[in-house]
């Protein structure tokens, strides 16, 4: 064992069989790591259920709905004109975060956006808080009728989700 | 070295011992042919899935369920690999059960990649009164529920045969050779050109059946290739790192005067 | 070079090692005298270690995606071995992986029959590794339940009706444990819950074991006690972990082929047709690691005793160390030992494959018959063979291979107090 205890001496006559193994080591942990952790991502099945489509023929102007897609509400609403006006009037400059309503919607009649407060997650409530849109009663959150920041901890819009008009009646979201 | 070896082969017997010994029992000598899936470097054959799938649709799936396959696995690697809009086109033949509605009741629509295969049955007792009392069994894991697996199955869609002279069977039963005890509820299926092949494959009842089963064994191990293709590069690494330790392992035991 | 002296170079590692030695635990753990003549039937320790690792990390990530529900137990490996990426994977490393653990640990039970690592001063080592072993049976006994296929359900049903054997408690104990009038759901969650929990235990017990090895330390094939540290022992950093690491390398290409290339060929297909229990399978046959008590289970015709002779068999080599009344350790020195050694594994090998036959006729016959020497082995053979046997003479040291040590490892241990 006394040989044991030159460490200096050891580490310069670590040749290359050593730090070939020690490599290849590290590889292959690497990949027998890998599957462990991808197995937490979403599988198959779940990736496969990317992509919900919504009939909205029998909505009013002035309703919304609420639907699920990938496990999180989606707010589709059909907003009035004068919704759409007030959503459209606001200067951006008073705004968080600047977004105009035009970029938010493909149709101004329709606003589609995830019911997810931006803030900590908490769903927000319709038809609620100082600027007529939304509000969250978790730490008091005000959205404006474009589903903007206007008051409150969030630091962003709601987000609006990738979505198409498959035809006049129904909206495929993802 | 020799130890070593030695060694190595000594688990190798003990565990083929006891694989062999305790599960290599066969009765009948099953029929067999060229599958494509087996061995070391085994991969599905396309054009064998694609024509399974038509033979399963087409044939089985009156009675037999795959109730593990999604139709999005049609276009999956590994698999058939249909095209995506091939495997839409496919699942949009299909009715599945959604809803309830905002009626509040259930409705039917096409099915979409992401659903189930569409059971033939609504349920078991259905099933059951529909063939006889017996109940067409789940085809997803079939090759792997019945030892002998895709050779067994093989040999069952071909075995059909007159009975025995002293053997009488009863209505709605039928002699299979290769069947458990010989006596099958499932008549004959595969007959001479029962269907017309898109790639012009002549269909005989050997390539149907070899056809059926080799997409029950993708069905059962849908992962199979990727197993296979996965499992060769870890032995091989696995031999090469050994070979790099063994020499570490020799430098490391040479500062030790005896031998190991 | 005692292990209590052990000081870090640096002022962290002082501070931090005052307060909880692990740096010093760390220190003995490289420095641990181990005999340099160690052949490779002494790497299962490491490779054990390896092999419950390994099931308890891949048994997690199985937890994630399993439903422990009769209804939707079944399912849910298919989901598994389908949709999770990588499942199949993990759940034929996790399967295959239990029957490697078993491989392993026979191999290492049987190793410590040979060289009589069993003995005075390591009994306690020995007894923590046989209940380690009793937890592992009933480990994977309930981890076989869960895929809920038919051999998991009818298994079950087997195994927990042993219990119905016990007199006037018999059916009150089999309802308390299936928490019903059969197997079923609360069976399948409580059997869940169990196999989860066990491994900890297991691990647990695995310190101990390895705690009490670190008093005596290792045994060694020639079985005499050595001077540590002396020119006879090789600390086990680097010696010992490098060479365990190639067993473990060799091990894992078996382990490799079998996941990769039969991943089901130890399994019974049975497994793969869900649990139903209107119908039982042809054949009920445990899991290969099983086989030789549950040969032994039937080849008594009679219910209670067929239980009892069963735990009796698991429970003799409990009580081993006193049974083999021989003072020499080692096979090597003790030639009919050797020879019945052999025949003993032979014995336990025709055993296994009884169980996994049809208990009838011939077999039948042969299953008794092995079954009353595995009895007559350990009751009659050990203790009497300790007392007339005529050992070879024992080297005094490894270093030293000139024979001319005394059959008696006390004599060995005062010659070398002169030498």
């Amino acid at each position: 064992m006394s040989e044991e205890k030159k460490p200096e001496k050891k580490v310069q006559r670590r040749d290359f069989i050593f730090t070939a193994s020690y490599a290849l080591g590290a590889v292959g942990v690497g990949a027998a790591v890998w599957p462990l952790i991808d197995q937490m991502n979403p599988d198959r099945s779940v990736k496969a259920l990317a992509s919900t489509e919504v009939d909205v023929s029998s909505l009013e102007p002035g309703k919304s709905i609420t639907v699920l897609w990938r496990g999180k509400p989606v707010f589709i609403k059909r907003r009035t004109q004068e919704e759409i006006q007030e959503a459209r009037n606001v200067n951006l400059d008073e705004l968080p975060h600047p977004e105009k309503d035009e970029d938010r919607t493909k149709n101004p009649e329709w606003l589609v956006m995830l019911g997810i407060c931006t803030h900590l997650g908490c769903v927000p409530l319709g038809d609620k808080g100082e600027y007529n849109g939304w509000f969250c009663p978790c730490h008091g959150s005000h959205y404006d009728t474009s589903g903007r920041i206007r008051k409150g901890p969030a630091p962003t819009n709601l987000e609006v989700p990738k979505y198409e008009f498959v035809n006049s009646n129904t909206i495929k979201i993802g | 070295m020799k130890k070593v070896i030695k060694f190595f082969y000594l688990i190798l017997i003990c565990s083929f011992f006891f694989s062999h010994s305790v599960f290599g029992e066969e009765k009948t000598k099953l029929l067999t042919t060229d599958w494509s899936f087996k061995g070391f470097f085994g991969k599905f054959d396309r054009g064998s899935l694609q024509r399974g799938y038509q033979v399963y649709t087409e044939v089985c799936a009156s009675c037999h369920s795959m109730k593990y396959l999604s139709y999005r696995n049609l276009s999956e690697t590994g698999g058939p690999e249909f095209s995506e809009e091939q495997a839409k086109a496919i699942a949009s033949n299909f009715e599945v059960t959604d809803g309830p509605n905002s009626d509040g009741e259930m409705f039917t629509r096409p099915a979409k990649l992401s659903d189930k295969f569409a059971d033939p049955y609504s349920n078991i007792e259905e099933a059951k009164l529909s063939n006889g009392g017996a109940y067409p069994p789940d085809m997803s894991v079939l090759v792997k529920a019945r030892s002998g697996g895709a050779d067994y199955i093989y040999s069952v869609l071909l075995g059909y045969e007159d009975p025995p002279d002293n053997m009488i069977l009863d209505d709605g039963v039928y002699y299979n050779k290769y069947m458990y005890g010989n006596k099958i509820k499932m008549p004959k299926q595969l007959y001479e050109d029962l269907v017309t092949y898109s790639d012009g494959t002549p269909a005989t009842p050997e390539q149907m059946a070899k056809d059926v089963v080799t997409f029950m064994a993708w069905s059962a191990e849908p992962h199979l290739e990727a197993r296979h293709k996965i499992g060769f590069r870890a032995i091989v690494y696995l031999l090469i790192i050994t070979v790099l330790v063994y020499f570490s392992m020799k430098k490391i035991w040479s500062r030790v005067e005896s031998e190991i | 070079m005692s292990d209590h002296n052990y000081v870090p170079s640096s002022k962290l590692g002082k501070w931090f090692n005052d307060r909880l030695p692990l740096l010093t635990l760390a220190d003995h753990l490289k420095q641990y005298p181990t005999p340099k003549n160690l052949n490779y039937w002494w790497t299962f320790g490491g490779i054990l270690t390896f092999c419950l690792i390994t099931q308890i990390i891949t048994g997690i990530v199985l937890g994630m995606h399993y439903v422990a529900h009769a209804d939707l137990a079944f399912d849910s490996v298919e989901h598994i071995m389908r949709d999770v990426n990588y499942g199949w994977l993990i759940r034929y490393v996790h399967a295959n992986g239990a029957s490697m653990f078993f491989l392993a640990v026979y191999i290492h039970i049987f190793r410590s029959l040979y060289y009589g690592s069993y003995k005075a001063p390591r009994e306690v080592i020995w007894i923590i590794g046989m209940i380690i072993y009793l937890l592992m049976m009933m480990t994977a006994f309930m981890g076989y339940v869960l895929p809920w296929g038919q051999m998991s359900f009818w298994g079950a049903t087997v195994i927990t009706n042993l219990f119905s054997a016990v007199p006037f408690f018999g059916e009150g104990i089999t309802n308390w444990l299936w928490g019903g009038y059969s197997v079923d759901n609360p069976t399948l969650t409580r059997f869940f819950s169990l196999h989860y929990l066990l491994p900890f235990l297991i691990l647990g017990l695995v310190i101990l074991h390895i705690w009490a090895l670190h008093v005596p330390g290792n045994n060694n094939p020639i079985g005499i006690d050595l001077k540590k540290p002396s020119k006879d022992t090789v600390p086990f950093h680097p010696y010992i972990v490098i060479k365990d690491l190639f067993a473990l390398l060799l091990f894992l290409i078996v382990f490799a082929f079998f996941v990769f290339y039969s991943p089901n060929i130890l399994g019974h297909s049975d497994n793969y047709i869900e649990a139903n229990p209107l119908v039982t399978p042809a054949h009920i046959v445990p899991e290969w690691y099983l086989l030789p008590f549950y040969a032994i289970l039937r080849s008594v015709p009679d219910k209670l005793l067929g239980v009892i002779a069963m735990f009796a068999s698991i429970f003799i080599l409990v009580i081993l160390p006193w049974l083999d009344t021989s003072k020499v350790r080692s096979a090597i020195f003790r030639p009919i030992y050797k020879q019945l050694y052999w025949i003993l594994v032979l014995d336990v090998l025709i055993l296994g494959y009884m169980g996994a036959m049809p208990a009838e006729g011939i077999y039948l016959l042969i299953a008794r018959v092995a079954t009353v020497y595995y009895f007559v082995h350990f009751l009659v053979i050990l203790p009497l063979l300790g007392k007339r046997e005529k050992t070879l003479s024992i080297p005094v040291s490894i270093t030293e291979p000139v024979l001319g040590g005394s059959p008696s490892p006390e004599a060995v241990r005062e010659r070398k107090e002169f030498s």
